[in-house]
């Protein structure tokens, strides 16, 4: 309780310089924010590509048949995979003749069919990961018959690249705000024990314990933290709306992050104000 | 109650400030500690209250020992000694009510019990109907009364004074000396450092240990135990 009074009396006391420090809060966790906004759209971006995800083993001409069976058997074993379906040299040129009738002229002029025959694997719906598609396509490869096997491996490479490197930004430019924003509020609350160094000291001469001279400090760290993280998700939100109505369709991060968002500006603030009084604690 | 055993106390830029010192105050007695300014006997109080450690030997203090207590656990000897000083140290902006309040607040007393036993403390020390007054309404010699019903609030074991009538006039002197004995003749022990010779003279049946350039150099009343 009087932790709790004393905290809000700290707002009331500098209300500019809380402010500060929640608006640098406000900016470190907007940029983690934004980028994981951006992480989240790219995961179902990813989400919906894996999907699509299929493994092509496209097959030499001298392939026997009895081969090619064997080979289909095998891939249908993977439990991963949904359906195998054999696409002869003639199938797969009906199939390029109908889906590129820019092409037909060539396809229809060709003495001999140039399309290779192929086994299309379709992979289970959330089974599609990178490591499985490449563990299916390997095994095909073992084959001498195989000619190649292919499955977008580029792009899907591409893609998990960019999270990868969505993911470092994020933590690299949250740390930084972060430091910034913990300097801040450490410089508020030099501030706040400096206003309150007599109370601290006859709190030191009677008694008080240290978990109760530094609650009111860690209570105004964290609200200031909590107050930076509302101020993030209002701006971060504020974007999504913006992007989702002028530039294209975007999803909203799931709830639970918000709510972890929340959590970690207000522990950010606790723990930078702890690391503050601490050491100011000793000199007053 | 109060023990140092081969105290030694250096400071790394004033040197040596107490030289192995040794005394017991027992429970109950009103002793003076007495000096020149700079032979230590600040000192001496903030190794009792334990602010400082002494470099070499031990102070022990109703059981804690100044070789065994954290920092952690500082608190529970503070509230068994209550402690005033020359400045008197009361927060400016509340009220003499309000100063003592703070004390039981910030130790953790029930809301309830905290206005009368402020009140209670006030009144003990002669300030009853001057609770309401804000701390720089009043003279020096009350404002020390509000600082000792203050360091009283605890019900310590002992209570020591650095200076306690240092910025008061005679009068003011008088009525705080009055004060400090009728808390004594209660059971409690006081430790007071002064250098007034007028009020060691005035209160010739006290105890006096008597430093000089951080040595002990004399003890009315030398315990007979082995230290």
């Amino acid at each position: 309780m009087y932790a709790l009074r004393e905290a809000i009396a700290a707002f009331r006391r500098a209300p500019v310089l809380t402010g500060l420090s929640s608006a640098m809060v406000g900016l470190a966790l907007f940029v983690v924010g934004l980028f994981s906004l951006a992480a989240h759209n790219l995961e179902l971006a990813l989400a919906a590509i894996e999907e699509r995800v299929e493994v092509v083993v496209y097959l030499r001409d001298d392939a026997r048949q009895s081969e090619i069976d064997l080979l289909l058997e095998e891939l249908s074993r993977f439990e991963e995979v949904r359906l195998v379906t054999y696409v002869s040299k003639r199938d797969a040129l009906e199939r390029a003749r109908s889906e590129l009738p820019e092409f037909g002229e060539l396809f229809m002029d060709a003495e001999v069919n140039p399309l290779p025959q192929s086994l299309e694997v379709e992979i289970r719906s959330g089974e599609s990961s990178l490591e499985v598609v490449s563990r299916i396509a390997e095994s095909a490869e073992g084959y001498p018959f195989v000619e190649d096997s292919q499955y977008g491996r580029e792009w899907v490479d591409r893609l998990f690249a960019l999270r990868r490197i969505g993911f470092a930004s994020t933590a690299v430019l949250g740390g930084a705000f972060g430091l910034v924003a913990a300097l801040i509020i450490g410089a508020a609350l030099r501030i706040a024990i400096f206003a309150r160094r007599e109370e601290i000291l006859v709190m030191r001469l009677v008694g008080a314990t240290s978990g109760f001279i530094l609650r009111p400090f860690l209570l105004e760290g964290a609200l200031a933290g909590l107050g930076g993280a509302l101020i993030a998700w209002a701006i971060t939100y504020g974007t999504y709306r913006g992007v989702y109505a002028y530039l294209f369709e975007i999803a909203w991060v799931p709830g639970w992050w918000v709510g972890v968002g929340l959590l970690a500006g207000g522990l950010f603030g606790a723990i930078s104000s702890g690391f503050a009084i601490r050491r100011h604690l000793r000199e007053v | 109650m109060i023990r140092l055993n081969h105290v030694t106390k250096d400071y790394p830029k004033r040197g040596r400030a107490l030289d192995d010192v040794s005394f017991h105050l027992r429970k109950g007695e009103f002793a003076f500690l007495t000096g020149h300014s700079g032979s230590g006997k600040s000192t001496t109080l903030r190794l009792i209250h334990m602010a400082d450690r002494p470099t070499d030997g031990e102070v022990r203090v109703s059981g804690f020992s100044s070789a065994t207590l954290s920092e952690r656990e500082l608190w529970k000897l503070r509230r068994r000694v209550g402690m005033v000083f020359q400045d008197f140290r009361l927060l400016p902006g509340r009220t003499a009510l309000e100063n003592v309040a703070f004390v039981l607040e910030v130790t953790g007393t029930p809301r309830k019990v905290i206005q009368p036993k402020a009140q209670r403390l006030l009144s003990q020390v002669g300030l009853g109907p001057k609770a309401g007054a804000m701390v720089h309404e009043l003279s020096g010699g009350e404002q020390q009364r509000v600082a000792i019903a203050r360091a009283l609030a605890n019900d310590p074991y002992v209570l020591l004074a650095d200076e306690p009538t240092g910025n008061l006039d005679d009068r003011a002197t008088r009525g705080v000396m009055d004060l400090l004995w009728d808390i004594n003749a209660k059971g409690m022990a006081v430790l007071m450092a002064t250098h007034d010779l007028e009020v060691l003279r005035r209160h010739s049946t006290a105890r006096v240990f008597e430093l000089d350039q951080g040595r002990l150099v004399y003890d009315s009343a030398p315990s007979t135990e082995a230290s």
